[in-house]
């Protein structure tokens, strides 16, 4: 898509289709994932079911664990990088919620899991669409948070997030969301980079001195009493810090190569350049963003898009200096915070703190939009725009807008 | 091409998924065979595809990125360049757990579209089914029975790349025959499968529909609920008891009709309907019992009437009746309308007692696949005798199992 720059040479990259489920199966592959664990829930299953295949298929050699349930999916990859195997594992939804005790060790422990989140409402009601409530249920625990928007940036993110998470100076877990539905099901053009480019960005997974292994002898995992906890907390915290660094060092790479080029690694920037007001979001909320705003470039509107990448670490200076260039920003949340200050959705408090203590501090308008998979359409793109040149008009909205809801 | 092209496949879920699947990737693929670009996707949920339900998948074939973005900045396409129909009793319209209220076939078609319909029958009889329109689109037939497996299982009776082969012919502007061609040739390397696509390109039969021509009845359809209409708490009203029935020659009241949800109604996900002998039926109420959607009534005369507005046409009170021919399934193409055969049986016995024999004796039943081992060969077997299907031209044997993909909530 437009937000992957092309490769000059094809690098001995090959063309597929695949959905973006897929493509995250094939990154498993690329990466030479040693264990991986299933357990089936809407929408992440593709993501098995296309693992299954690649194993049976003798394509892909790796321990496949089936499960009897999402908590101990997340048990046994926890287990497993303890003793230095690199892993794969993901969920959705009330699966993700099923796993939530042992999402909750992870970090402590210093895990570098990299988990996909096929995002996907919570239930209640059952519903299968995208929703981003689940894996931002974790914001707070000392995960990673990245969110992709193509398949082919799935993939790359994919590779990437092993990279990043593998790195001796962060060792936390990482999950990468991907919007049911949009990206988990849609096939498109991905290229496939070639494995000995892959083995040259990414280096075996090395545990060092954290290697639970009768060589290294070390407990992982004792009884920590009260005393121990507020070191613990630090330490994780130290190396989410050290993360951005990380992040950009691993993205440089990836540009030299396999000569695809993200940017700024944290937050893609469309149309910014000149714009008056600008739209903020996560996911595949970019298509329908993007294509209102080229409708309404043409009609004088001067409306940009900054589509968030890395929600944590979260790039609160770089995202402040950005955003105080505008007359007014709205936030798109695909999740709803209840109770929440201003009755927002996460992004959109999360953006609003990022802000305060910046020294241009534009609006903030938070809308709620395409929850449980609705569609998020022109026309209410079109009406979040509206709210924002108000806004910037010197109105003091601080409501949260409900977009797209049947009155 | 200056634009881009959307195409809906609308299937029968679970039985013709990885078909359409097929369909829809063939064409992305074939596309990226010519320059050009493309997504393919389906209608996303998980109820639609349980049980034969109808389901659709999209492809959109685009010039270039932008221009695709363009066309991907909504949940599925608002118009559609071709519609393909790879079942033909899902002519009567499209209703599922996923959308709402029932959608003619033919509704996403702009003027000019093109609706390809795989069937043994003739224009005339898919426009019984088909509802009217309001602009003139065109008719493409493509000969063969519907191709149906057992769960996921792919049977390859060359009806995708037929289909493919037909889309080349009716919108070259599209694809190319060739681009067609090597996309089969690299994505399943077979030669067999290039050649029925080209002679599927040079056999299709087509027809322009005019405005106005097609089943004229009015699809039901319902207003979803604002958020301080819905009750909270998702709470759902209890649907309220049935009550007796009334005779309408006798006048006799007694029985029980189930009242039942206004909205949830399973008109199109039947490819085959029961047809009741009451003359022959000895009340011994196995198909009231066993039916899993409690589609009988009970009559005052005490016996057992099938509602159709709840029956998905799974032939389990077929298989439990004792007596032969006392329920019959009968292709659903048969019938124009949803009556209830006791009201008919009761106005007008004779007529009925021949309307039974012509359904039974016309219309085969059909079958999902999995009712027993060998049916489709069989089936071919039969059509090739009365000189409805070709004979040996479409390959049966590798079974292909792909793409699982109900487990879990």
């Amino acid at each position: 898509m437009a937000t992957v720059q092309e490769p000059t040479v094809a690098l001995g990259d090959k063309e597929e289709l695949i959905s973006g489920s897929e493509a995250i199966a094939v990154a498993c592959k690329l990466a030479d994932v040693d264990v991986i664990t299933a357990y089936p829930i809407r929408p992440y299953d593709t993501v098995m079911q296309y693992v299954a295949k690649l194993v049976a298929n003798g394509e892909m050699d790796c321990e496949y664990i089936v499960a009897e349930s999402e908590h101990s999916q997340f048990e046994i990859v926890k287990h497993a990088s303890a003793v230095g195997a690199r892993v794969f594992v993901g969920s959705s939804g009330v699966g993700w919620m099923y796993a939530f005790e042992a999402l909750t060790v992870t970090p402590a422990l210093r895990i570098p899991m990299v988990a996909m989140v096929g995002n996907r409402a919570l239930d209640d009601p059952g519903a299968f669409g995208v929703e981003h409530n689940d894996a931002l249920a974790v914001r707070d625990l000392g995960w990673m948070l990245v969110w992709v928007d193509t398949a082919q940036e799935a993939l790359d993110t994919a590779l990437l997030a092993w990279r990043i998470a593998e790195d001796r100076r962060v060792f936390l877990p990482c999950a990468i969301g991907c919007d049911g539905a949009f990206l988990t099901h849609s096939q498109a053009l991905v290229r496939i980079p070639a494995a000995e480019r892959v083995r040259e960005f990414l280096p075996p997974y090395n545990r060092g001195d954290l290697r639970l292994h009768p060589d290294n002898p070390i407990t992982v995992a004792p009884q920590a009493n009260e005393d121990w906890v507020m070191e613990i907390r630090k330490q994780n915290d130290a190396a989410m810090r050290r993360a951005p660094q990380v992040i950009r060092e691993a993205y440089a790479d990836f540009e030299r190569i396999f000569g695809r080029r993200y940017g700024n690694p944290f937050f893609e920037e469309y149309e910014t350049e000149d714009a008056e007001v600008v739209l903020l979001g996560m996911g595949t909320l970019s298509m329908p963003v993007k294509v209102a705003i080229r409708k309404m470039r043409k009609e004088g509107r001067k409306v940009g898009f900054v589509r968030l990448r890395w929600f944590r670490p979260f790039p609160t200076e770089a995202l402040a200096a950005c955003l105080g260039r505008f007359a007014a920003v709205g936030v798109i949340d695909r999740d709803y915070s209840f109770g929440s200050p201003y009755y927002s959705g996460v992004v959109a408090n999360e953006v609003r703190t990022a802000l305060y203590a910046a020294p241009q501090r534009p609006p903030v308008v938070g809308f709620i939009c395409g929850l449980g998979g609705r569609e998020v359409t022109v026309p209410n793109v079109r009406e979040m725009t509206d709210y924002l040149y108000r806004a910037a008009g010197g109105e003091r909205l601080v409501d949260t807008y409900w977009i797209g809801l049947r009155e | 091409m200056d634009r881009s092209y959307a195409v809906e496949i609308i299937y029968r879920g679970i039985f013709q998924k990885t078909l359409a699947k097929h369909i829809s990737r063939g064409l992305v693929l074939a596309a990226a065979k010519e320059g050009k670009t493309g997504i393919s996707f389906g209608r996303y949920g998980d109820s639609p595809e349980r049980n034969g339900i109808p389901a659709k998948n999209f492809a959109i074939i685009a010039p270039d990125e932008v221009t695709l973005e363009e066309s991907m900045a909504q949940y599925e396409p608002k118009q559609v360049d071709v519609t393909v129909v790879v079942d033909d009793t899902l002519c009567k319209g499209v209703e599922s757990w996923a959308w709402y209220g029932l959608q003619p076939v033919n509704r996403l078609l702009g003027p000019g579209g093109k609706l390809v319909v795989t069937s043994m029958l003739g224009f005339d009889d898919l426009l019984k089914m088909i509802h009217a329109k309001d602009v003139p689109y065109e008719l493409a037939i493509v000969r063969g029975i519907p191709s149906f497996s057992g769960l996921w299982v792919f049977k390859d009776d060359h009806t995708d790349v037929r289909i493919l082969g037909t889309i080349a012919r009716l919108v070259p502007e599209m694809l190319s025959l060739a681009a067609i061609e090597a996309a089969i040739r690299d994505e399943w390397k077979d030669e067999l499968k290039v050649t029925s696509a080209r002679k599927a390109y040079s056999r299709v039969e087509t027809t322009v529909v005019p405005p106005g021509v097609g089943n004229p009845e009015q699809p039901y359809a319902f207003t979803l609920p604002g958020w301080r209409e819905m009750p909270e708490g998702i709470a759902i009203r209890n649907i309220p008891m049935g009550g007796a029935i009334t005779d309408p020659v006798t006048g006799q009241v007694g029985g029980y009709r189930a009242a039942v949800n206004p909205y949830f109604k399973k008109f199109t996900t039947r490819t085959m309907r029961p047809v009741i002998d009451f003359e022959k039926c000895i009340k011994c109420t196995l198909c009231w019992l066993q039916c899993p959607d409690s589609c009988f009534d009970v009559t005052p005369d005490g016996l057992y009437d099938v509602r159709m507005e709840s029956c998905c046409g799974c032939g389990v009170c077929e298989a439990v009746c004792p007596i032969e021919h006392c329920i019959t399934m009968v292709n659903e193409s048969a019938f124009t309308d949803n009556r209830s055969q006791w009201e008919m049986w009761k106005a007008d016995r004779e007529g009925y007692r021949a309307w039974v024999a012509e359904k039974i004796s016309a219309r085969p039943e059909r079958a999902h696949g999995f009712r027993l081992r060998g049916l489709y060969q069989e089936q071919i077997k039969a059509l090739a005798a009365v000189g409805l299907a070709p004979g040996g031209e479409e390959k049966v044997g590798r079974e292909d199992t792909t793409e699982a993909s109900a487990g879990g909530a």
